[in-house]
């Protein structure tokens, strides 16, 4: 009985962790490229899929129900880019739309089959939130050769995918065929999503795409190091999930690993350098002291406004001074500003504006008289 | 100039629609190699579409492109493309040197990672627009300026004949402002051709010598000289012209 919990176990623990991967993989692209609800919207899509899949095979069966999720799953995702471009609904709205209807359609065809006599249909509603010890050999199986097509598609098309995913417009127009790369993308996107439904669920699919490349984002400044970080996150999430509720009786996989993630995020959103809220809080107490420099510019165009003849006429730091408030960084302005190419001193240490700096204060003047 | 004769760009009874209404309609305009062109028009006159179209980044309804006499969409990469930058997603987790590297990827070709020339061919484009000391800093700690420099270069890595920049001055800074002239003035004096949409009146005259007046059709396009006049100023604008004009004409 030991042997066979073990067993269970480690088939979990594996899918799991290779679920972690290939969402964190994917997941970071669909971050960045501010794709997030896509994948929400994908496996509520998916729902739909599972219901009509066990209404005309009428089995439970594994395979021809994921079949049946890809496939509304896609239509989904068809509905979307549909909406998008034969309408003014934003992307946001139609992926809402889409995983509302698509959603709701699910859960009705879902009451339907429940309400039928026989009781072949029961256990369809695992699909709502995982159950991730039904795991067989055989998913595991596929989902290793999902992470190696993903892994294999990232090794050889990276700089593509950077591309695409920083600025698609410019990839096409070097002649790098973006949309095909989008297309496969968002197939390996569906075919992972699909897969997880048996291990998070419908649901919670979802926060398993994305959670894991916002956490990564946050501690990473480079595109290999955010996609390796995301990566290692799923894993860890998806494995200590596994141990943890096998350990802890009645506690959930798929959730558990969810809330291992939000754990994450939380962590990351809070703590990271540079970008988390404490450091940023740090940040901005230091941008603070930073000088003005508008009004000593502004003082300067004046000054040299009284010699048209000469318009390089130096003036003392002194009057600058005098003619500014008192809470103002003269000398600090003065050098941020010959840093600018706005401001020039000269042998005596007196100060005019350069002809740029006259024309951005011109502009300064006539951006206040417009408003 | 043995390749005067065929026009760098040219654009043949180009018709574009979103939705429904069109944004460009039947519109001609050849742009002859070597030139600095400016095209000039008021919001919504479909110049961001038009740069777009010549690009081949959207399908136009009717009309064709033609690049040194070529079907458009033959020559890709031929052309360098500056994007508005307010367009990009700038959290964008690399460096600014990386981004610029960006500019061979179309040499590259396909699996192919970019080594020790690429590099080195984006630090002597950074180095164009002034921004080597920033090369390995993360692209978002940049001013909007220098993210137009950052673009600016990445263009300069793809060494093309044609440059088409989306409104390059819009809200820089003077040193940005600067830089980018003196960039234009570097691809002029090699030949290459430049078109550059552009909203500052005022000084089409100082940085350009063509220039395109569009509203949804083209109004007139030519050398400055004989073209930015106050008559077809007031037919591209409409009837706030009069300030517009004025004021270009004082510079």
């Amino acid at each position: 009985m030991e042997i066979f919990a073990d067993w269970t176990l480690r088939v979990v623990a594996l899918g799991a962790g290779l679920l972690g991967a290939v969402s964190g993989f994917l997941g970071s692209f669909a971050v960045l490229r501010r794709q997030s609800l896509l994948g929400d919207a994908l496996s509520h899509a998916a729902l739909p899929g599972i219901a009509l899949a066990f209404l005309i095979t009428g089995s439970k069966a594994t395979v021809p129900i994921l079949i049946g999720a890809a496939m509304t799953g896609w239509v989904g995702t068809l509905v979307v880019r549909l909406i998008v471009r034969r309408s003014r609904v934003p992307y946001d709205a139609a992926l809402g739309l889409v995983l509302s209807v698509f959603f709701g359609l699910g859960l009705v065809l879902l009451t339907v089959i429940q309400k039928r006599p026989d009781a072949a249909q029961a256990g369809l509603e695992t699909y709502l939130f995982g159950q991730a010890a039904a795991l067989l050999r055989a998913d595991v199986v596929v989902m290793a050769v999902v992470a190696t097509v993903v892994l294999l598609v990232l090794m050889l098309a990276w700089k593509e995918m950077k591309v695409l995913t920083f600025d698609r417009a410019y990839g096409e127009s070097l002649g790098l065929p973006m949309g095909r790369l989008d297309g496969l993308v968002t197939a390996l996107l569906v075919v992972t999503i699909v897969l997880g439904l048996q291990t998070v669920g419908v649901v919670l699919m979802s926060a398993m795409i994305v959670a894991p490349g916002a956490a990564a984002r946050q501690w990473t400044r480079r595109l290999g190091s955010m996609v390796t970080v995301a990566a290692g996150i799923g894993v860890a999430a998806g494995v200590s999930g596994a141990v943890l509720s096998s350990i802890v009786p009645r506690l959930p996989t798929g959730p558990t690993i969810v809330l291992i993630l939000s754990g994450v995020v939380g962590v990351s959103l809070l703590m990271a350098p540079e970008r988390g809220l404490v450091w940023r809080r740090l940040q901005l107490g230091r941008l603070r002291r930073r000088p003005r420099q508008e009004p000593v510019l502004m003082h300067l165009h004046a000054l040299s406004l009284q010699h048209p003849d000469d318009p390089d006429h130096g003036h003392e730091v002194s009057v600058l001074r005098t003619m500014s408030p008192a809470d103002i960084d003269v000398e600090g302005a003065l050098t941020a500003l010959a840093e600018r190419g706005l401001a020039a001193s000269d042998r005596r240490g007196l100060w005019a504006p350069t002809e740029l700096g006259r024309r951005e204060a011109q502009r300064t003047l006539k951006r206040e008289a417009d408003r | 100039m043995d390749a005067g004769h065929v026009p760098a760009v040219e654009v043949e009874d180009l018709t574009v629609a979103y939705t429904g209404s069109p944004v460009l309609w039947d519109l001609d305009l050849q742009v002859a190699s070597g030139t600095r062109t400016a095209i000039v028009g008021p919001n919504g006159a479909g110049k961001s579409t038009l740069i777009k179209a010549v690009m081949g980044l959207i399908e136009p309804v009717a009309g064709a492109v033609r690049i040194f006499g070529k079907p458009g969409l033959e020559v890709r990469g031929s052309i360098a493309y500056v994007p508005q930058r307010a367009t990009l997603e700038w959290d964008f987790p690399t460096d600014v040197l990386d981004v610029v590297t960006m500019g061979t990827y179309g040499r590259l070709g396909w699996f192919r990672r970019p080594g020790a020339p690429e590099s080195a061919t984006a630090e002597a484009a950074l180095e164009q627009v002034e921004m080597s000391s920033f090369a390995h800093r993360p692209i978002a700690q940049h001013s909007g300026g220098q993210q137009q420099r950052i673009l600016l270069a990445r263009a300069l890595a793809q060494d093309a004949e044609i440059y088409l920049l989306d409104e390059p001055f819009q809200g820089v800074d003077a040193p940005t402002e600067r830089a980018i002239v003196r960039v234009l003035d570097d691809l002029a004096t090699a030949g290459r051709t430049v078109v550059v949409v552009h909203h500052d009146l005022q000084t089409v005259a100082e940085y350009f010598n063509h220039v395109a007046l569009l509203n949804v059709r083209i109004i007139a396009a030519g050398p400055v000289a004989t073209t930015f006049t106050e008559d077809n100023l007031r037919l591209t604008f409409g009837g706030r012209v009069g300030v517009l004009a004025a004021r270009a004409g004082s510079v």
